[in-house]
């Protein structure tokens, strides 16, 4: 491992979980103890993650490290390594290097409330943080979740959104696009920052986590600003292309920030030092 | 190591290049062929080109391969079974006939790969070649070591710098490290005693166009400038200036499949591709040629300067050789010189 970079971990995947059409989560165990056991992450960081044959492709760690013993992570159908990932079955061996990248400063938020705004396959980057905060809850004030996606059925982790739903300790407003919606379904119906105007959580004390597609993330800054959000207390994670994840290969590049390293976890004040080729 | 000056005779040069290959030693020299000259693994000295300006491509793919592997995979009853590249088996290598301003860019390049993460696979590479730098009686208009900190004798990165004393002339030869030292050890009859020399006198007369530490500053506020436009309208998109380049070092990760059994592997690759930054959702943060140009420049010349404290260009000058619709890049980093913000 220490002379070769990029050589990534045995992982099995352990359990499979569809999440919506062409989302599936895969829970993944080290192959070997000995990895397992040096291995560490905090919430935000990512990696790489490939099919021996097909290559790599990059995702977020969206299990929180309070849970040891595996890491998930998930994606949706796009791309080549995306599709030979899908393919996969349980019990198969992939790879997996990482982590990479800086974190969300989780210790630096305790004792404030915590809003997260999240947009479709955008909450498994999110989801990380959010357990690790709901695992550490005693150390937050209030926890608010809104999430949206295009339609119901888009809405991922749903068995963790009925858990959320339920606890009393965390506020969960889910919403679906107009036209998005089922028969029966209770949340709100409405673009993501429509309902964050309509909800106006409240700026004290508080830190904004938002992830989302880049027109969801456009429009909900600007409202965000208006409930007295500071750029400082509102933080995102970019996802631009990689090969290496450690500031080699030069495609997540921005100005004079690499995503990879630099990021992938930053402030409306730090995007705002960025030129706009992200 | 105090720099050890030697004469090596003219007629010695071939003797010594036979003496190592006697010593088993590989030696990558420039080799014209096809118009083109390259460095190659040469068996003769006969082969060895002379009177180059500059060589068409960089001698970089001797620590940093255009395709390189990284590991094999093969899949099995058991599962699978990986194994990284064996560090042991690069082999020692001799660069002879680099110039310096290819010399200085081993830095350069190798700037990029130990930021925070060490590339021990570039490293390994790279520690096994002992270079033997050329200095310079000759430039052309494409040259421009001296606008970014270089000059035509420069002797960092070589090992051994040989520099001609006159057009038909013997050599200096400085040995300036321990692994210089040691080749040299090897044919040490060759290595005169030499009594005074100035090499100035010897050296091309390359002149000053820029001053690089204004273009890094003006570049700080220049991200918006339509020059970007102007400059990289007939922009190809090609990416032959990354390729002959000896410190672009964007690369690409790819796997090779052959049944069960396969390799991953890392190729260049270039920020002027237009495939390079696009997104699975077709989401191009870079979507226009002129914003690929402006990466390009922008890196070697502001953020490279600023992260790694290298430039990212040393004035070779091959990008614009090599250039198929002549875009010249000693121009370019004039005009946005002169031109005002």
């Amino acid at each position: 491992m220490m002379d070769n970079l990029y050589m990534p971990y045995l992982m099995r995947i352990e359990r499979i979980t569809y999440e919506a059409p062409g989302v599936k989560t895969f829970m993944l165990k080290f192959v070997n103890e000995a990895d397992e056991d040096k291995f560490s992450y905090k919430a935000g960081q990512f990696g790489e993650y490939s099919v021996y044959g097909v290559g790599e492709s990059t995702f977020c760690i969206a299990s929180p490290p309070t849970r040891k013993g595996y890491i998930e992570c998930t994606f949706r159908q796009t791309g080549k390594v995306t599709n030979a990932l899908s393919g996969c079955e349980e019990g198969s061996i992939i790879g997996f290097r990482g982590p990479y990248g800086n974190v969300f400063p989780i210790e630096e938020w305790k004792g404030k409330s915590l809003l997260f705004i999240a947009g479709g396959i955008a909450l498994p980057p999110m989801r990380c943080v959010i357990w690790n905060a709901l695992d550490l809850r005693e150390n937050f004030k209030d926890v608010t979740i809104i999430y949206g996606a295009r339609t119901v059925k888009d809405l991922v982790y749903k068995d963790e959104l009925k858990d959320w739903e339920l606890r009393k300790d965390v506020k969960l407003i889910t919403t679906v696009d107009p036209g998005g919606e089922s028969p029966d379904w209770k949340g709100e119906i409405g673009f993501v920052p429509t309902i964050v105007e309509k909800i106006a959580p409240s700026s004290k004390d508080t830190i904004a986590i938002v992830c989302g597609p880049p027109v969801m993330i456009k429009y909900t800054f600007p409202v965000l600003a208006k409930l007295g959000f500071t750029d400082e207390n509102i933080y995102t994670t970019l996802e631009n292309r990689m090969k290496c994840g450690f500031g080699k290969c030069g495609r997540c590049n921005v100005g004079k920030v690499y995503v990879c390293k630099d990021g992938p976890v930053f402030t409306v004040a730090q995007l705002k030092e960025l030129p706009d080729e992200y | 190591m105090n720099i050890d000056k030697r004469l090596v005779r003219k007629d010695s040069l071939e003797k010594l290049f036979d003496i190592l290959k006697q010593n088993s030693k590989k030696i990558y020299a420039p080799v014209t062929k096809n118009g083109k000259t390259t460095f190659r693994d040469t068996a003769s000295f006969s082969l060895v080109s002379t009177g180059y300006i500059q060589t068409t491509e960089s001698s970089k793919d001797i620590s940093f391969p255009r395709t390189e592997k990284l590991l094999d995979y093969s899949k099995n009853k058991e599962g699978m079974s990986v194994k990284g590249i064996d560090l042991k088996d690069i082999p020692e290598v001799i660069l002879w006939g680099i110039r310096p301003c290819d010399a200085i860019g081993i830095g350069e390049l190798g700037s990029i790969f130990n930021w925070d993460y060490k590339d021990e696979i570039y490293n390994n590479r790279s520690s096994k070649v002992t270079v033997f730098g050329f200095s310079c009686n000759k430039s052309d208009e494409y040259c421009f070591c001296t606008s970014v900190g270089g000059n035509p004798g420069n002797t960092e990165g070589s090992d051994i710098l040989f520099t001609r004393m006159g057009e038909d002339g013997d050599y200096i030869a400085e040995i300036l490290t321990e692994k210089g030292q040691a080749v040299a050890e090897i044919a040490s009859g060759i290595f005169e005693r030499l009594e005074t020399a100035d090499k100035e006198k010897f050296l091309a007369d390359v002149p000053v166009k820029f001053n690089h530490n204004e273009i890094s500053e003006k570049l700080d506020k220049f991200f918006e400038s339509k020059e970007w436009v102007d400059q990289s309208l007939r922009c190809l998109g090609c990416g032959a200036c990354a390729y002959v380049c000896p410190t672009c070092a964007c690369f690409d990760i790819e796997d090779e499949a052959h049944g069960k059994n396969g390799s991953r592997v890392r190729c260049w690759d270039s920020c002027g591709f237009s495939h390079f930054t696009v997104h699975t959702s077709g989401h191009n943060p870079r979507d226009v040629q002129s914003a690929r140009w402006r990466q390009r420049i922008m890196h070697k010349f502001s953020y490279m300067p600023e992260r790694l404290s290298v430039y990212g260009c040393t004035g070779c000058g091959r990008c614009s050789r090599a250039c198929p619709v002549d875009m010249n890049i000693l121009e370019h980093l004039i005009s946005i010189q002169e031109v005002t913000v």
